[in-house]
């Protein structure tokens, strides 16, 4: 294999660039995934049936933990492949281990969020305003649980096997899913959150 | 559950029929195998390859097998319909009949075909070793093939979806379809489309990255700029397909209410994203299509392609205008006005792009020293008749005209119109143009020669009938029609054209045992004396595909080196580095086939237990380091002096 020493390690071998640019595209076909997502919701936000309205069940608190958590989690993973582009194996692991409890965190709070949604009676089959928002959130947040597992299983690797084209391949693609999904939940903030508080 | 929902040959006849072919079929393959001990050899050199040129041959395998089972659906719809008030078939198995022949016919064995072909040639094309991601294309294969056989298993266990293969809402609801049928289709297409956003992917990185040096964008050949377009039209459309059948399984199987008539669903919002993908996907399967027209007949007419900027500028332009036309496929339902027009507009502008592609291929012709092969006659016969399908689509564009033609065998006649000539007849032109590539022999012209007319001749018969048909008011999808609506002799006259049809294909199917046994071989590698790179290495093409990477320094490089005695590459041979086969990702598909399976009738144990097993193969991907293996120069050296020495 040939590794070409000017270039960062998680660019240096032509596979290795192969897989970022096939992750980008990867990335565009996400963002497709979500728009779709976003343009059901948006058919159907004030489509609530008898159940409640967003301005019902939306309480800020618990959204602003979230947003709080994850945003934080996309500095650190950022903080995480710059230590990795200096080499620094210990650094980058206790950022990456940083960004995982953070995404953790997130997770808890966004299942407290639902778990108190269907103690108010609303659940996914309430309403086509609660299915879409559910299921916005929830494809969301399951991207952030495989993400979870995805990032330990790449923390594993860089433990054993130490910064290799490989590991760093996989560390700057995984940082790139990570920043990803940030950027998703900016417009899950912005348009289903803030927007569904606003009084018109 | 009792067996009898399960089972559902219970007390018909040709489903029992059915049930027992597939049986017997699945027991006379193991015995096969076993009997002449090629199970180590299936595995070895099938199941788990990541050969671009192997999982291409099994994606056409796959491909043919799905076109029989359409076709079979076919003729049963047009045998039903032949006569008024004929009983060969009740309005529900008419319905399930239909509704698998169009999910099948355009997603089991268009796209495959046109995959297929992709996967043979697109590496060969740029001059490439392999796809960018070896493993991912059998894992896209894979997950294919699992979709396909979810599909085709509902027809005998729980009972195939029968709300058409757009599956509105609400009648594909619970409600109004109760069945587990709507189950499999939204899972099956699920899988299936999975590998297809994979593929997807896989061939946009290697057609940007993996093109031998001096391929700039237009010297690329007009095969590979349009598989390049019909990836990117994947990479986007499909999501929102996985969207929406998602949804369509929430709907059913967990009692959410996207689609649902109360509690504020909105039925046509299923009709939006379903033809939101559903019309790119109609250029997915034509785009390709239209590209093995531009290599066949350039080769054929001896001349280079006339306007080959046009050609890529109109793709350009029809990829773009398929995301916008999606709500022409329902004007009828109300949408007011202004969007009407502005959707008749779009869909209007289509016919620009793609009459200058037209255009291209007569003034292509134009002058050419034109040889009449088999996949020169189908590229020959697409133009007027396609020509037909596209001018009956300007007329249904017209949305005031279009309450007039919605729903009848006008329709069903103007997009067979367009599939048939288009999609068809290219895999089935790119099948002959390029078999000699992957096995080292033609097909026999003769024969071909015959299923081409026989095909084209008993299409037209088939379905120029239905036109008239459609204007005079017969609706499609009605399982029978009394006598007074004098409906019967045209449905008569396209059921003899259905059975010509039938005969043609299995006319081909016998070129292909007819050729593999007295064919001659061919040791030449380039038998039509074509154009592009795919022709520049050995036939049957080597493991590694070149034995040295040519180089490019114009359109159409391969010609003008053979004709003007050069050599594309004179560099020393080097040990060359290719990906090892792995087992995973049948395993996985597998996996994928059980977990969709159990979900289908919402068994959530073991279907959660097989999603897992998913996920522990994508764990154990990760986790397992393999850097593939080196081709030696000795050994490529051996494999080039037996393949009949140096190519150029």
């Amino acid at each position: 294999m040939k590794i070409d020493e000017s270039l960062p390690l998680e660019y240096s071998t032509e596979e290795n660039r192969l897989k970022i640019l096939g992750f980008w595209i990867f990335l565009g076909a996400e963002i497709a995934l979500f728009s779709t997502l976003f343009a059901v919701y948006f058919t159907l936000e004030n489509r609530f049936g008898t159940g409640p309205s967003a301005q019902e069940i939306f309480h800020m608190p618990p959204v602003m933990i979230e947003t709080i958590l994850l945003l934080t989690s996309s500095f650190t993973i950022g903080l995480g492949i710059h230590a990795m582009r200096l080499g620094l194996k210990k650094a980058m692991m206790t950022f990456f281990v940083i960004t995982l409890m953070l995404g953790l965190g997130f997770l808890g709070v966004e299942i407290y969020e639902f778990v108190t949604y269907v103690n108010e009676g609303a659940t996914i089959q309430t309403s086509a305003f609660l299915s879409a928002l559910m299921t916005l959130l929830g494809t969301h947040g399951l991207h952030v649980t495989f993400g979870l597992f995805w990032g330990t299983a790449i923390l594993l690797q860089v433990r054993k096997r130490g910064l290799t084209p490989e590991t760093a391949n996989k560390s700057f693609i995984f940082s790139l899913y990570w920043h990803f999904l940030d950027v998703v939940w900016i417009f899950i903030f912005s348009f289903v959150y803030l927007k569904g508080l606003m009084v018109l | 559950m009792k067996w009898d929902e399960f089972f559902v040959f219970t007390g018909d006849p040709m489903l029992f029929a059915a049930m027992i072919s597939i049986i017997v079929g699945a027991i006379s393959i193991v015995v096969g195998l076993t009997y002449f001990k090629k199970w180590a050899y299936l595995w070895r050199e099938w199941l788990t390859t990541v050969d671009h040129k192997k999982i291409g041959v099994m994606y056409i395998l796959v491909a043919l097998i799905m076109l029989f089972r359409g076709g079979v659906d076919a003729l049963l719809m047009r045998g039903q319909t032949a006569m008024p008030e004929n009983g060969l078939l009740n309005a529900q198995h008419y319905n399930e009949i239909f509704t698998t022949h169009g999910v099948i016919m355009i997603l089991f064995m268009a796209m495959p075909f046109i995959i297929g072909l992709m996967n043979v040639i697109i590496p060969l094309q740029i001059g490439a070793r392999d796809v960018a991601f070896p493993r991912l294309n059998s894992v896209s294969f894979w997950l294919f093939a699992a979709g396909a056989g979810l599909f085709n298993i509902s027809f005998i266990i729980g009972g195939s979806p029968d709300a058409g293969w757009s599956a509105y809402f609400p009648l594909a609801s619970l409600e109004f379809s109760p069945t587990v049928g709507n189950n499999y289709y939204a899972l099956s297409l699920q899988i299936a489309g999975l590998g297809t956003l994979m593929t997807g992917i896989n061939f946009v990185v290697t057609i940007l990255k993996m093109r031998a040096p001096g391929m700039t964008w237009m010297k690329m050949p007009m095969f590979t700029w349009s598989v390049l377009i019909t990836n990117v039209i994947i990479v986007f459309a499909f999501p929102v397909l996985t969207v929406a059948l998602a949804l369509m399984t929430m709907d059913r199987q967990f009692g959410t209410k996207f689609f649902a008539m109360q509690d504020g669903g909105m039925d046509m919002l299923w009709a939006n994203l379903f033809w939101v993908w559903g019309h790119p996907e109609v250029y997915i399967v034509i785009l390709p299509a239209f590209g093995i027209f531009s290599e066949i007949i350039s080769t054929f007419a001896r001349k280079n392609l006339y306007g080959y900027k046009s050609m890529v500028v109109s793709m350009v332009a029809i990829s773009l205008l398929s995301f916008v036309v999606w709500a022409h496929h329902f004007y009828t339902m109300g949408h007011g006005v202004m969007v009407n027009s502005i959707f008749s507009i779009s869909t209007m502008a289509i016919a620009v792009p793609t009459g200058v592609k037209i255009f291209n291929w007569l003034l292509t012709l134009h002058k050419g020293k034109i040889s009449f092969t088999t996949p020169m006659l189908y590229s020959l016969a697409f133009i007027p008749i396609f020509t037909i399908g596209g001018v009956t689509g300007v007329m249904l564009a017209m949305a005031s005209a279009d309450y007039q033609y919605h729903n009848t065998m006008f329709l069903v006649a103007h997009f067979h119109y367009v599939l048939i000539p288009g999609t068809v007849f290219a895999v089935i032109a790119g099948f002959h143009f390029w078999f000699p590539k992957v096995f080292g022999f033609r097909l026999n012209e003769k024969l071909g020669k015959l299923g081409f007319w026989f095909i084209t001749i008993s299409f037209n018969v088939a379905f120029f009938p239905l036109f008239i048909l459609g204007l005079n008011g017969m609706t499609r999808r009605m399982y029978t029609y009394s006598e007074s609506t004098g409906y019967g002799p045209l449905n008569m006259l396209s059921f003899i054209g259905a059975v010509g049809l039938g005969i043609g294909f299995i006319i081909l199917v016998y070129n292909i045992y007819w050729s593999i046994r007295y064919s001659p071989r061919d040791e030449d590698g380039d038998p039509w004396d074509a154009r592009s790179l795919e022709w520049a290495t050995h036939s049957p093409v080597p493991v590694y595909n070149f034995a040295r990477v040519p180089k490019i320094n114009e359109l159409d490089a391969f010609w003008f080196a053979k004709k003007n005695n050069r050599m594309l590459s004179d560099d020393p041979y080097e040990p060359i580095h290719m990906p090892s086969n792995s087992g995973m990702p049948f395993l996985m598909s597998g996996a994928f086939f059980a977990a969709g399976f159990c979900a289908v009738f919402s068994w959530w144990i073991p279907a959660i237990i097989f999603t897992i097993a998913i996920f522990v193969f994508m764990a154990l991907r990760s986790f397992e380091q393999d850097h593939g293996y080196y081709i030696s120069v000795e050994e490529i050296e051996r494999t080039e002096r037996e393949l009949g020495g140096d190519k150029k």
